[in-house]
């Protein structure tokens, strides 16, 4: 008889928890004179990778943390079954151009700055499914292919808003096995597409909070958990708005002490000019796959929980007064 | 059409968290933002008006010395959109290198400098007043109004 891993309303409890047997990340100059600077295993030079524009260093970019993430195993492309990457350009480019070089079996997703958690969690299901028994899963983000198509042209002068998030420059790729040694994913849950009606695109921290709030309380209650089960949660970019106000919601959800940091605070701490703080997809997965994955590994961590939160807004969108849809998935970690 | 009981109860949950959201907003530090774009937009004017001067100084006519004088500054915004300083000056002055015609020629530099990488047609050409647009639009709508209104007044 098949046997039900499905826990509550969203959540997955896995049975034979896949491993993630080896990881990799990369971000920029700015990225790495952060407080976490140190922990990323590849600081790019410069933001264009000597390519001619910059969807093409973030294609570049995407496809060597994918190198990088197998190479620690001492793997090659060809050894990876499947790829599950996603971007924030339009038509997910970057991970579709990567994917060309990397002759991956390919699936792309879009998630936006959730992308991490969702291609691991779908990664771990094909994995504890019995369907695959390697799968690579990725996301990254850049500031300059993302602010010319979100925002305005880089040499623009403008001031941005104090709520306003910085998109990072970076790219976290982790290689989830059936088999191995390596911190494994034991749970996940599935996020719903959440909508407060938020309307302004500077303010994405206070689109996306309700949407963790909602992911975190559901994944607790589908597990039997409390927040005390965690020795971390992370929050993917809320950034210092969106934490505030999430802090406020889980009050207001009677979780008053639940203690969370954000991803996207974590990565450009004591930089004053990103504002609210860092989004992109690859900011929840390069602090993933930079500080946070080595410690689970170490044991320094027991059990964590990363929510990574997506607005799943485009200009058109925008332009057109819709408010901002966003989205939370949740995958719980542990140590090996 | 008749509200249900689920759209009010949503409705309610919308403004509670709006309520929430302008209570956490940080605030704009106002003041020194106000000085920083008076001192910036303050200082470019003094810029163009020294170059007035000079001009007329020259003995050039108060016509000519006019549009040379956005002339140059049209320039100059340009060239320091080009040098790639004219963004940080944004970020600090805001409005105060904004209005200024220097600030439409960072916004026209800008968008032709990042849209160069689609070619000279479908990117420079088709983008470069992607953001300066409707201030061209309205403009000239504008102008001709303006025009029409005095003309009638004449007759």
């Amino acid at each position: 008889m098949a046997v039900v891993k499905k826990r509550g309303m969203q959540t997955v409890e896995f049975r034979n928890p896949p491993v993630i047997a080896s990881w990799s990340s990369t971000v920029g100059i700015k990225e790495a004179a952060g407080p976490w600077g140190q922990e990323f295993d590849w600081v790019m030079p410069d933001y264009l990778l000597g390519e001619k524009t910059w969807e093409q260093a973030e294609s570049k970019m995407m496809q060597q943390t994918v190198l990088n993430a197998l190479g620690k195993q001492g793997l090659i492309a060809s050894d990876a079954e499947l790829l599950l990457a996603g971007d924030l350009l339009n038509q997910i480019i970057s991970s579709n151009f990567a994917a060309r070089e990397l002759s991956i079996p390919f699936l792309g997703l879009y998630g936006a700055c959730s992308t991490m958690a969702q291609s691991m969690l779908l990664g771990s299901m094909l994995i504890d499914g019995d369907y695959f028994k390697r799968v690579v899963a990725a996301a990254g983000s850049h500031h300059y292919s993302a602010e010319r198509q979100y925002r305005v042209p880089v040499e623009q002068g403008v001031q941005p808003a104090l709520c306003s998030q910085w998109t990072a420059s970076a790219a976290g790729a982790v290689v989830l096995q059936d088999a191995g040694d390596g911190p494994r994913v034991t749970s996940a849950t599935v996020g719903r597409v959440i909508d407060l009606n938020q309307k302004d695109a500077a303010n994405m921290g206070a689109a996306m909070a309700p949407a963790f709030v909602d992911t975190l309380c559901i994944h607790l209650a589908d597990m039997g958990r409390s927040p005390d089960d965690y020795d971390l949660i992370l929050s993917g970019d809320l950034g210092s708005v969106g934490m505030e106000l999430a802090g406020e919601m889980l009050v207001k959800r009677g979780w008053p002490e639940v203690g969370f940091v954000d991803c996207g605070v974590m990565l450009y701490q004591g930089q004053t000019d990103v504002n609210a703080g860092g989004s992109g997809c690859g900011c929840s997965a390069a602090i993933l796959c930079g500080p946070l994955l080595k410690r689970v590994a170490a044991g320094e961590y027991g059990r964590v929980l990363l929510i990574s939160t997506g607005a799943l807004m485009s200009p058109t969108s925008s332009w057109q007064g819709e408010s901002i849809p966003a989205v939370a998935h949740a995958v719980a970690i542990e140590k090996p | 059409m008749e509200t249900t009981g689920q759209e009010m109860l949503k409705a309610a949950e919308q403004a509670e968290y709006d309520h929430l959201v302008q209570k956490v907003m940080p605030k704009p530090p106002y003041v020194k933002h106000a000085l920083a774009a008076f001192a910036v937009g303050g200082a470019i004017c003094v810029i163009g008006q020294l170059f007035f001067n000079w001009m007329q100084s020259m003995g050039m006519t108060i016509q000519n010395a006019n549009a040379m004088t956005a002339v140059i500054m049209i320039f100059l915004g340009a060239l320091f959109t080009g040098l790639g300083l004219y963004d940080k000056l944004g970020t600090f002055a805001g409005a105060g290198s904004i209005v200024p015609i220097t600030g439409f020629a960072n916004v026209i530099v800008a968008s032709a400098i990042e849209f160069k990488k689609e070619g000279y047609i479908f990117g420079v050409g088709a983008k470069i007043f992607s953001i300066a647009g409707p201030t061209l639009l309205f403009g000239f709508t504008a102008a001709v109004v303006v025009g029409l209104i005095k003309f009638l007044l004449i007759l």
